[in-house]
């Protein structure tokens, strides 16, 4: 069922036209992915995460300095959407960027060399780990104003629309970025021009220490959030690939088709504190294990591979071996790999003619 | 295969910490995401975590050890029964030490070479900014590096254009020629497009934007909602994508509402990318105060944005340099901050008839030569001090005026070759004194030129008060060109 007829077709209505939750019945059972949609998915939320693992062993070494914000346990929301967007379709996101950065095709020893300040990263060692691009992979950051990206997000949608050109906008930010006045003129201004346009919203439930229902008003239902403007939008379960990409194909589909724009709830959840000097107190231990062992997005595709029979044990070890070698020559690189040199200071200020 | 496990930095000033507690015994199994012990950091305790699948196999660091370095080695995880050589592993871990080394061997850095060139010596046309000939002697500094000199990288490497003879002059308010500037720029540029509060049907709220929706359509002239944050990102964003969007401010008072997205997000952009993105967008919209507006509407932001790396920042006062400078700006591949005033909007000024008039960034403009004293100023402020000019005049003082036209890049050079030929200098501005852009001239000069004073440079601006409403106290906090003429006076001596 396409999104655009939500709430229209006496689908689960919340009440306001064109929000709804998803189906319950479906969202337990989101189509089905093929042997090669697993393995792409295993593959690449191991990347993710192995990444994000070194990276963390990297800041405990000093390697790696100021705020390093972790996508573990997200793996499945940029996974999922980078499984659904076409390669023209830009993506933007918050200082939570390394995933979206390697799924956009960034080199991960240039990206590792970047969160250690080096010449080779992927900003020249000057954007660090909150400031990182892919242009050619049509990743605009990596910014570090919580929300900030929301209206950028929706800049790069109008400039698709006005060009008149085929390209949507994947626009990412958090739960608690979703409190934030800019991006309300974001929706209006989007929906008002009816922009290609897709809010994600990472709800992992904590903005830094406060856990959701402290900070917003109607938490449970953070979709709802554009039914003022008339954005319909979509919970979705953040911790099932396969439910990311089916709503994110949904979405796509529904902006490119002049329809406007669309938010996408991702429930979701972070292992880890909100940056590396979290030490997440304001959770309990069995609540970050409870999530581990029964939602991990990664071991829900390693079951289903087994239990298809398309993959062994083995076959899954070998993927992780590859993903560790590929994770441990970037660290490697990273940690040797040159310092900018001083005219890299004054270097990049302006743009020249 | 066995690994050490090292004492971790937990937060971005942790040099050592506390090993508090130790959740794991030796020889107990241990997989990833557990806990195995607890570290006190200089701001919170932490739990660490392993990612490792194994037992731990030996402790290093007793619990309760506090100091214990970032880097240390606390423990070893080996896999169940396997035997490892301690001494071996610390040594090819990275040694018992602490495991950041400080840098890799560094390359010899070369000395920035590019900033520190003269811009060439341009073709001069008379009546206009002179020559560079003393450029480098004002940037030596004495060998010491110039803090500001990254906006030497792009030097404004052109004089104003020479005209042909016989270009023909016609007089035109400063809101002609800007908007004479913005439709010439949008027939040559599809991409290049007027977003903003009552641009389109209302034809601008100060009437700039006049007849541009009736020649470019709605899909260029686009009216926004009042959401300055909102649209301010979203024309960033635009100009990511290699759109050129002219954002107007109603006036800039409202540009507060946007100022994170102007600083954070665009002039920050090119750097944090490693000079991968870039933000093409003139800001622009009347800038200062106007009249018996009062406090909330009455603001120079010019200071604000001239302290920003990555900022180009324009403030015209004649109908001339608003043309070609408008023109510069929606050119410029940098986000330009492009500050008009409510009041010069009606003032008339002669703008030469030519194909394409557009003037370089970054050169002042000599208004008026002189010998006796120099005037720095720009924007509205040059209306005071022209006429402050003309009443030294009478007194027979010849003072030169000079036009910074632009703020950043600061044609200094201009500043100080004036300087050399009166060895007097005020400045001139509606802005607030405290860190205003006379006071940045002041620095310059005290250190590229004091040898070349006779006396103190003096500064002249609006008071240090909220601009009040009332007619009497607007025009006591407002300069005065009565306060010019002394100011000039005093530097000479002669009050």
């Amino acid at each position: 069922m396409a999104a655009s007829t939500s709430g229209k077709k006496g689908g689960k209505s919340t009440g306001t036209r064109g929000a709804r939750k998803r189906d319950t019945a479906k969202a337990n059972h989101p189509p089905a992915f093929g042997r090669e949609e697993e393995l792409r998915a295993l593959r690449d939320m191991l990347l993710v995460r192995r990444f994000e693992e070194k990276a963390g062993q990297l800041y405990g070494m000093g390697h790696i300095g100021g705020f390093l914000h972790l996508y573990i346990g997200q793996e499945a929301v940029a996974t999922g959407v980078f499984m659904a967007r076409r390669e023209q379709d830009d993506v933007i996101t918050s200082y939570r960027c390394h995933a979206q950065e390697l799924l956009a095709g960034a080199d991960p020893k240039a990206v590792m060399a970047e969160l250690t300040g080096r010449l080779p990263g992927v900003s020249k060692g000057k954007g660090g780990s909150m400031h990182m691009f892919h242009v050619a992979g049509h990743f605009w950051g990596g910014h570090g104003i919580v929300g900030a990206q929301v209206p950028l997000g929706t800049g790069l949608a109008f400039a698709a629309h006005y060009n008149g050109e085929d390209r949507a906008c994947f626009a990412f930010f958090g739960e608690g970025a979703a409190n934030q006045g800019q991006v309300y003129e974001s929706f209006n201004m989007a929906a008002l021009w009816k922009l290609p346009v897709i809010y994600v919203i990472e709800n992992n439930r904590y903005a830094m220490g406060t856990e959701i229902h402290r900070a917003s008003a109607k938490a449970e239902e953070l979709f709802m959030r554009g039914a003022a403007f008339g954005i319909p939008g979509e919970q979705v379960d953040g911790m099932d690939v396969r439910a990311v990409k089916d709503a994110a194909e949904r979405a796509l589909q529904h902006v490119l088709a002049g329809n406007g724009p669309i938010i996408l709830e991702m429930q979701t959840y972070r292992y880890r504190g909100h940056s590396m000097s979290d030490p997440a107190k304001y959770r309990s231990r069995e609540e970050v294990q409870k999530m581990r062992e029964g939602h991990d997005p990664i071991e829900q595709v390693k079951r289903r591979l087994l239990e298809a029979g398309w993959a062994t044990e083995e076959d899954i070890k070998a993927v992780d071996a590859e993903v560790r070698k590929v994770v441990a020559e970037a660290a490697d690189f990273a940690i040797s790999a040159e310092l900018p040199p001083e005219e890299e200071l004054w270097r990049d200020v302006y743009a020249e003619f | 295969m066995a690994v050490v496990v090292r004492m971790p930095a937990l937060s971005p000033t942790m040099t050592e910490g506390t090993l508090a507690k130790w959740l794991k015994t030796e020889g107990e199994a241990i997989s990833p995401g557990d806990v195995i012990a607890e570290v006190e950091t200089d701001k919170a305790v932490m739990e660490l975590e392993t990612e490792e699948e194994g037992v731990l196999a030996k402790i290093l660091v007793p619990e309760g050890t506090a100091g214990v370095q970032v880097g240390a080695p606390i423990a070893v995880i080996a896999e169940e029964g396997e035997e490892f050589d301690l001494d071996a592993l610390l040594a090819e871990s990275g040694g018992a030490a602490a495991a950041a080394e400080e840098t890799p061997a560094s390359e010899e850095t070369a000395q920035p070479t590019a900033n520190t060139e003269a811009p060439a010596a341009p073709a001069v046309h008379p009546g206009a900014a002179a020559t560079d000939e003393d450029d480098e002697e004002s940037y030596a500094l004495n060998g010491a590096p110039d803090p500001a000199r990254n906006l030497s990288i792009t030097p404004p490497a052109d004089s104003d254009p020479v005209l042909p003879e016989g270009t023909e002059f016609v007089e035109q308010t400063v809101r002609e020629a800007l908007r004479d500037a913005m439709a010439e720029e949008m027939r040559r540029d599809e991409r290049v497009f007027l977003m903003g509060e009552e641009v389109g049907e209302y034809q601008g709220a100060y009437k700039v934007s006049q007849g541009l929706l009736d020649e470019f359509g709605p899909k260029r002239v686009i009216d926004t909602p009042i959401t300055e944050y909102g649209f301010a990102g979203l024309g960033i964003g635009a100009a990511f994508a290699g759109l050129r969007p002219i954002v107007e401010f109603m006036t800039f008072n409202f540009a507060m509402q946007a100022i994170d997205a102007i600083i954070n997000s665009a002039a920050k952009q090119r750097y944090m990318s490693g000079g991968e993105v870039s933000v093409p967008i003139v800001f622009r919209g009347p800038n200062g105060p106007a009249a018996r507006v009062a406090g909330q509407h009455s603001q120079d932001y010019s200071a604000w944005y001239a302290h920003i790396p990555g900022l180009k920042v324009v403030i015209p006062y004649s109908a001339a340099d608003a043309k070609g400078l408008l023109k510069a700006a929606i050119r410029d591949p940098n986000p330009v901050i492009f500050l008009e005033n409510e009041i010069l909007y009606g003032h008339s000024f002669p703008v030469p008839q030519v194909e394409d008039w557009v003037l370089p960034i970054g050169r002042a403009r000599i208004a008026r030569a002189g010998t006796d004293v120099t005037i720095v100023s720009y924007g509205m402020g040059m209306h005071y001090a022209m006429q402050a000019a003309d009443a030294l005049a009478e007194e027979g003082i010849s003072a030169e005026v000079i036009d910074l036209r632009s703020l950043r890049p600061l044609d200094m050079p201009a500043v100080i070759r004036s300087l050399k030929k009166t060895n007097r200098l005020i400045t001139v501005e509606e802005a607030w004194p405290v860190c205003s852009i006379g006071a940045e001239i002041c620095r310059r000069v005290m250190a590229e030129a004091f040898d070349w004073l006779d006396a103190p440079v003096l500064t002249v601006n609006a008071k240090d008060v909220v601009l009040p409403y009332a007619a009497n106290l607007e025009k006591m906090a407002l300069p005065t060109v009565e306060e010019v003429v002394a100011a000039a006076k005093h530097v000479l001596y002669r009050d």
